[in-house]
């Protein structure tokens, strides 16, 4: 798009730049598209260091053994322990890796259907004159750092809901892991407290899939002589059910991620509960809260960013499922062209409350 | 949107049962959003009745005292309620180490975010470039504390764990929002606008300049804001990086306390005088964080865009 020179046979115009002054141009082209392949080279330097810092614990025991192992002895791996790098034992991280996909998933059954009745309401339902203010509040949640939900679900949470655990762990206690006697901090109430920090964003991207349905389509049910629920089940809901489940997807991702407040609701312990009222740990919380005493013990330390790795791809996974879904539904995020049509109801809305995981 | 539909045809009426179930429906719409305000509510609750009481001057002029009421004999009894001091260093260090990050991350943001719409647009490249833009907002941000741990922590560049290297770990964190926010905004700036600048003869970095920033001015700010205030409360990326000091240091090359790192700090001590403190902290760190906030949305209701 640069203002080329107007004479055709060769030569040079009146109203050609000289190559002097074109030089800020190639300098801020080039400074800029340099800036941007940092981003990769960053994103690949990650991978990079992760892989080669955790493969002494990797090659240790072996990845499937690393993954599946149910036996993380902080005696034996910790200073003085049994299991240092030259010895042989095996360890694995499955108690977390199997914590952090059960509090993620108990976090989606409790959250997501909040969140999508929350989205209903407040497109379909809500007042006009409500909808702005009641949105800003919803969103707020995602506002308050990991570290408060932490402190507030430790001190607060875990005691007072000893006693609703209690009842439930009684009441159904024929449903599988669901027996026994509740500790206060638990998978439960880790999956709790997910629940509520993945509300804002599963809300947020349903609440923007909604508003690309097409208002022909809901005029046609009610024309027809549908209720409002009607409308919103046959009309609404079908066609925004990728993006909700996108939106679902990329609240995973967030549950898998977040590491302080669950380091402190599900309990600290490493061997494996037997009841989701029980104490356990997560891949990130694990890292967080046993990386001070790791430090010094190399076979220790790299199997914590083992597990900083495994947890890295488990995102990545799930955040690459989400964006497919997410695309699908018409929300191809802030691209050219696309983003003042159909999904572009709510962008920056959107971007603010996308990256959420600590 | 159609609200109400009146038409000269006669529709069957709708059977009680369907009318009972639609207001059953909607009802448990309207409980679920209430439902998702109770949290929000019970928060707010909290930190106000807890952490009101324990605000005061001291709070804000002293630093963290340990040595005082350690060590604590396990099984003794409880020793004398002691004085373990402010917060005085963690809000001077959150205020250093986020406003680094801000100064890192938001111009390599909004960088990224020109080049995206300004010369690379939808080639190939360019599209690399969102593709792990968007990967990188998924990364959790204890990966991001741990990148920086074995880049610049355990390699001793500058020391052990300092207030820069927790500051670079944010600006990770942080980037990735900029650039997305930023974006969007940039690319709301009318093509026609561009068109006219370069047709008048103005160089692509005039235009940039002089244009597309202006116009785009109060989006970027706004986008820069929530990038800050969502850096400003992460834990997890300095848990390994700032070296977690608890003496005033206004040096960033030197370890720090952060008022996230110091709750978290506060809640493994097992008295009640700590808790009480990081009811403190968390309360100044969520007004600070708010007040980021609501900025941010006054900004974006000014914006000339969209």
């Amino acid at each position: 798009m640069e203002v080329s020179a107007t004479t055709l046979g060769g030569g040079r115009s009146s109203l050609e730049r000289s190559p002097l002054s074109r030089l800020p141009d190639w300098f801020l082209q080039f400074g800029l598209a340099g800036l941007a392949a940092a981003v990769l080279i960053l994103l690949g330097a990650f991978f990079v260091v992760l892989i080669a810092q955790s493969s002494s614990a990797l090659s240790h025991v072996g990845v499937l053994s690393f993954l599946f192992h149910n036996n993380w002895d902080i005696s034996q791996l910790s200073q003085g322990g049994a299991c240092q790098v030259g010895s042989h034992c095996t360890f694995g991280a499955w108690p977390m890796l199997l914590g952090t996909l059960l509090t993620a998933g108990i976090a989606l059954v409790i959250g997501v259907p909040v969140a999508v009745g929350t989205a209903l309401f407040l497109t379909e339902l809500c007042p006009r004159r409500a909808r702005g203010p009641l949105s800003i509040l919803v969103d707020l949640l995602a506002a308050v750092p990991s570290v408060v939900y932490g402190l507030w679900g430790f001190l607060v949470l875990a005691p007072k809901l000893r006693g609703f655990q209690q009842f439930l762990a009684d009441k159904l206690s024929f449903l599988p892991f669901w027996e026994g006697t509740v500790a206060g901090p638990s998978y439960f109430l880790a999956g709790l407290i997910l629940a509520i920090m993945i509300l804002p964003i599963v809300s947020a991207i349903s609440r923007e899939v909604i508003a690309t349905v097409p208002a022909e389509h809901k005029e046609a049910a009610l024309g027809l002589g549908a209720t409002r629920w009607e409308m919103i089940r046959m009309a609404v809901i079908p066609y925004a059910r990728p993006g909700i489940a996108g939106g679902a997807m990329l609240g995973l991702g967030r549950a898998v991620g977040e590491t302080i407040a669950v380091a402190y609701v599900i309990g600290g312990s490493t061997t494996l509960g037997h009841s989701i009222f029980q104490q356990g740990q997560s891949l990130a919380g694990v890292i967080a809260l046993q990386f001070g005493e790791a430090e010094s013990t190399p076979l220790y330390k790299s199997s914590l960013l083992a597990s900083g790795l495994i947890l890295f791809v488990l995102t990545l996974v799930v955040n690459l499922i989400a964006r497919r879904y997410v695309v699908s539904a018409g929300r191809t995020g802030p691209r050219r062209g696309a983003g003042r049509t159909g999904g572009g109801a709510a962008l920056p809305g959107i971007s603010e409350l996308e990256p959420r995981a600590t | 949107m159609a609200t109400e539909v009146r038409s000269e045809i006669t529709l069957a009426p709708v059977s009680a049962g369907r009318r009972r179930k639609d207001r059953l429906m909607r009802g448990l719409l309207g409980a679920a959003t209430l439902l998702a305000l109770v949290p929000l509510a019970l928060i707010l609750y909290y930190l106000l009745k807890q952490g009101l009481g324990t605000i005061s001057g001291n709070l804000f002029s002293t630093d963290p005292n340990l040595s005082q009421c350690f060590p604590h004999v396990p099984g003794a009894p409880p020793p004398p309620p002691c004085d373990i001091g402010g917060i005085r260093s963690a809000v001077l260090g959150t205020l250093e180490i986020v406003g680094l990050a801000s100064l890192v991350a938001i111009p390599a943001g909004i960088g990224v975010a020109l080049y995206l719409t300004e010369y690379g647009k939808a080639s190939p490249f360019a599209n690399l470039v969102r593709y792990f833009v968007d990967v990188m907002t998924g990364v959790p941000s204890i990966v991001f504390g741990l990148f920086i741990y074995i880049v610049l922590v355990v390699s001793h560049v500058g020391g052990d764990a300092v207030g820069w290297k927790g500051a670079l770990s944010l600006a990770l964190l942080m980037l990735p929002i900029v650039v997305r926010s930023a974006e969007v905004v940039l690319s709301l700036v009318p093509a026609s606008l561009r068109e006219a600048a370069l047709a008048l003869g103005a160089p692509r970095w005039r235009v940039i300049a002089r244009v597309v920033l202006p116009t785009a001015r109060s989006g970027l700010i706004t986008g820069s804001l929530l990038a800050i205030a969502r850096g400003a409360g992460e834990t997890a990326p300095l848990l390994f990086t700032i070296g977690a000091a608890h003496v005033l240091t206004g040096n960033l090359g030197q370890p720090m306390n952060s008022l996230p790192s110091q709750i978290f700090a506060d809640l493994g001590q097992n008295t009640s005088n700590f808790y009480d403190r990081a009811w403190g902290a968390a309360l100044t760190l969520v007004a600070m964080i708010l007040i980021l906030n609501l900025v941010a949305r006054f900004a974006a209701r000014r914006s000339r865009l969209a």
